[in-house]
């Protein structure tokens, strides 16, 4: 789950770690009483993407009225497929420097990694690409925690702020991963300011969503992921649904065999109407499932591909038939079943709805693309 | 990480309506299942086998190979500890949507003892004709069949497929490494392959991957010192890709994760890529033919 700036600051702030006094506004009248309290400030969209500044969504205000201003151009904006209704108005911060930090998760060690650079701000990419000296990476024993010894030897001899108050705040950054199961939380730019002190002026931060249940409180602050209509009534479903723009509906279980359903689609010249997992323990929920599909209009034939290892076919299938019977979709339906139950799962659709499952996917996903295909013309 | 029909098998969670139904399946296939664990029915016998609290208290008892989980995702980080704890030396974690944190600690503890991880999120391991541990359909004789394939996957479902596709093809698997579908897992794409590559059994090798990460990457690295003929299906090139990680995902991840990423090392690698799970066996069964 993503976290907005907005939304992520409030636990540096929890941990010790300075950010300048804000406000959130969604009018420009808001915008004006912020900025009327905390004198000259940065009036900074709140969007769940990056480049915002590139994209004009953070301008500085030395005026209430400027701020208003600014806000009511920020405001309404589309920033990467993200309309802007939400505002943090912030005070002005004297940069002496930019430095950059970050912890996530990190397959290649299989543990927290730390990052950071003396250099910051936005071409953080370009300075770890170019100059990969510049950016400490240290892999931390997720048992023990930051150990401050080996950060401090790690970090370079010459540093632009206080060596001791560095490393107290990037120890703060590790607490706040740590304690909120983040993948990532990444301060760009951490600044010194001109009068020495530390301070954070953007942060992102994802936690992970199998975390989730054991942070409840903090989840209502995250950002929901941006859903249709249909994908959002997936969701309480315990479904994995995503729409897309072809007219081959795809229903499978397991993410792979989804993934590889829709692969095989476009391989055989169609395009997938969907991507809806019903694998691991929502398997049961087949009939759900095939009501989503459905209800997207330009689903012009269906490709039933289920490939039990833990998911039991003969369920899922069962599932599957009776929604059908109920539902009476006028639409093709193609089945290919194999895997754990199969002879029950093929039986059940040859006995109820007299058609014949293919064997081969590759023949299952022609004969689907081949009806979507005849339908729509 | 290959198992074998002679290792011990503790199934932790037996009691449990999964644990029950698949420590059944694989006590049929021959698995050596030699109890399980439930911490409220220790003394009790569960499918006519012993049921302790803890694999601590298994292993004192009894040698223990192997430790499988039917455990929720909030209680696998404890029960691998007390795994690793119990100096099971290899353990099997089928549970999906376990914390990454937790999985970290997991995987940090087992790497000082020495002990291998496989999961999380895997469909387990499968031995033809000896044995499996986990949720795979050994037992369907169309989908295993005993040969000289050793398939390696992130997902059981396409697994399945592509062993039933190999079987389809008159092919037989030597053995199947379900490594687990999680970002972060004990046991990689590479050190299956490693693992298959030094298997006698196994004359080539079948590699199923999906986008994101950078495991095919890494396998393509190993890929290149093998005599024995790789084929591979990357599951995703038709999918939306997925959220960026920030400035720090761009930093560690490079150029990696994306399908093209990894057609192209496991290409440079002498891997063929195959367009669609049915190919991977065509591709093979004409290397081996060759060699």
């Amino acid at each position: 789950m993503n976290f907005e700036e907005y939304a992520a600051k409030p636990l540096l702030r929890a941990v010790g770690i300075e950010t300048p006094r804000s406000g959130l506004a969604t009018t420009p009248d808001e915008a004006e009483s912020v900025a009327r309290e905390i004198g000259p400030c940065v009036v900074k969209a709140q969007v769940p993407t990056g480049k915002r500044g590139k994209a004009g969504g953070i301008k500085l205000a030395a005026s209430p009225a400027e701020g208003r201003a600014h806000a009511g151009r920020i405001l309404g904006m589309t920033i990467g497929e993200h309309r802007v209704e939400r505002l943090l108005v912030e005070a002005q911060v004297p940069i002496a420097k930019e430095m950059y930090a970050a912890v996530l998760n990190d397959p290649d060690s299989k543990g927290p990694l730390l990052l950071f650079s003396a250099e910051g701000g936005m071409d953080i990419e370009e300075i770890a690409e170019q100059h990969p000296g510049a950016l400490l990476r240290l892999p931390v024993d997720i048992r023990k925690g930051l150990d401050r010894g080996a950060l401090a030897a790690a970090l370079p001899k010459e540093l632009p702020a206080d060596r001791a108050a560095l490393i107290d705040t990037l120890a703060r950054l590790y607490d706040a991963y740590a304690e909120n199961d983040a993948e990532l939380i990444e301060i760009n730019p951490l600044v010194l300011t001109r009068d020495g002190k530390l301070v954070a002026l953007d942060c992102k931060l994802v936690i992970d969503d199998s975390a989730i249940p054991r942070h409840e409180a903090l989840a209502k602050s995250g950002t929901p992921d941006k859903a249709t209509e249909l994908e959002a009534k997936a969701k309480p479903l315990g479904l994995k649904f995503i729409e897309l723009d072809g007219n081959v509906g795809v229903l499978a279980n397991g993410a792979g065999l989804t993934m590889t359903s829709m692969d095989a689609v476009r391989h055989f010249g169609g395009e997938p109407a969907n991507f809806l997992e019903i694998g691991g323990e929502s398997y049961t929920k087949a009939k759900p499932a095939l009501e989503l599909v459905l209800a997207n209009p330009r689903v012009k034939a269906l490709l039933v591909n289920f490939c039990g290892a833990f998911a039991r076919t003969n369920v899922m299938a069962e599932g599957v038939v009776t929604a059908w019977q109920e539902l009476k979709p006028d639409i093709p339906i193609v089945f290919t079943i194999h895997g754990t139950s199969e002879e029950e799962a093929i039986a059940l659709v040859r006995d109820r709805l007299g058609i014949e499952p293919y064997d081969l996917m590759d023949d299952a996903v022609r004969a689907a693309v081949a009806a979507a295909t005849g339908a729509s013309q | 990480m290959i198992v074998r029909g002679g290792e011990s098998v503790l199934v932790m969670g037996i009691t449990g309506k999964q644990g029950t139904f698949w420590a059944d399946k694989m006590r049929a296939y021959g698995t050596r299942i030699i109890g399980g664990t439930n911490p409220k029915r220790a003394g009790e016998t569960h499918l006519e086998r012993p049921v302790w609290a803890t694999g601590t208290d298994a292993a004192k008892e009894t040698r223990i190979d192997c430790a499988v989980m039917f455990i929720p995702p909030f209680g696998v980080k404890a029960a691998a500890l007390d795994a690793i704890e119990a100096g099971i030396g290899k353990i099997v974690c089928l549970t999906e949507h376990v914390p990454v944190h937790d999985t970290m600690y997991l995987l940090a503890a087992a790497r000082e003892r020495g002990a291998q991880v496989i999961g999380p999120n895997t469909a387990g391991l499968v031995t033809t004709g000896e044995c499996f541990v986990g949720f795979m359909p050994a037992f369907n004789e169309r989908v295993f069949r005993p040969g000289e394939v050793g398939v390696i996957s992130r997902s059981g479902s396409l697994g399945t497929l592509l062993c039933l596709n190999l079987v389809q093809a008159g092919l037989g698997i030597s053995s199947f490494v379900g490594i687990g579908g999680d970002p972060i897992i004990g046991t990689t794409t590479r050190d299956a392959l490693e693992s298959l590559d030094r298997d006698p059994r196994t004359k080539a090798i079948a590699l199923v991957g999906e986008i994101g990460g950078s495991m095919e990457e890494q396998a393509a690295e190993y890929a290149r010192t093998m005599t024995k003929p790789v084929a591979a299906f990357i599951a995703g090139a038709a999918s939306p890709p997925g959220r960026k990680m920030g400035h720090a995902g761009a930093i560690v991840m490079g150029n990696r994760g994306s399908y093209a990423a990894k057609k192209s090392a496991l290409e440079a690698a002498g891997v063929s890529v195959c367009a669609t799970p049915n190919g991977v066996p065509e591709v093979l069964r004409g290397r081996l033919a060759s060699a």
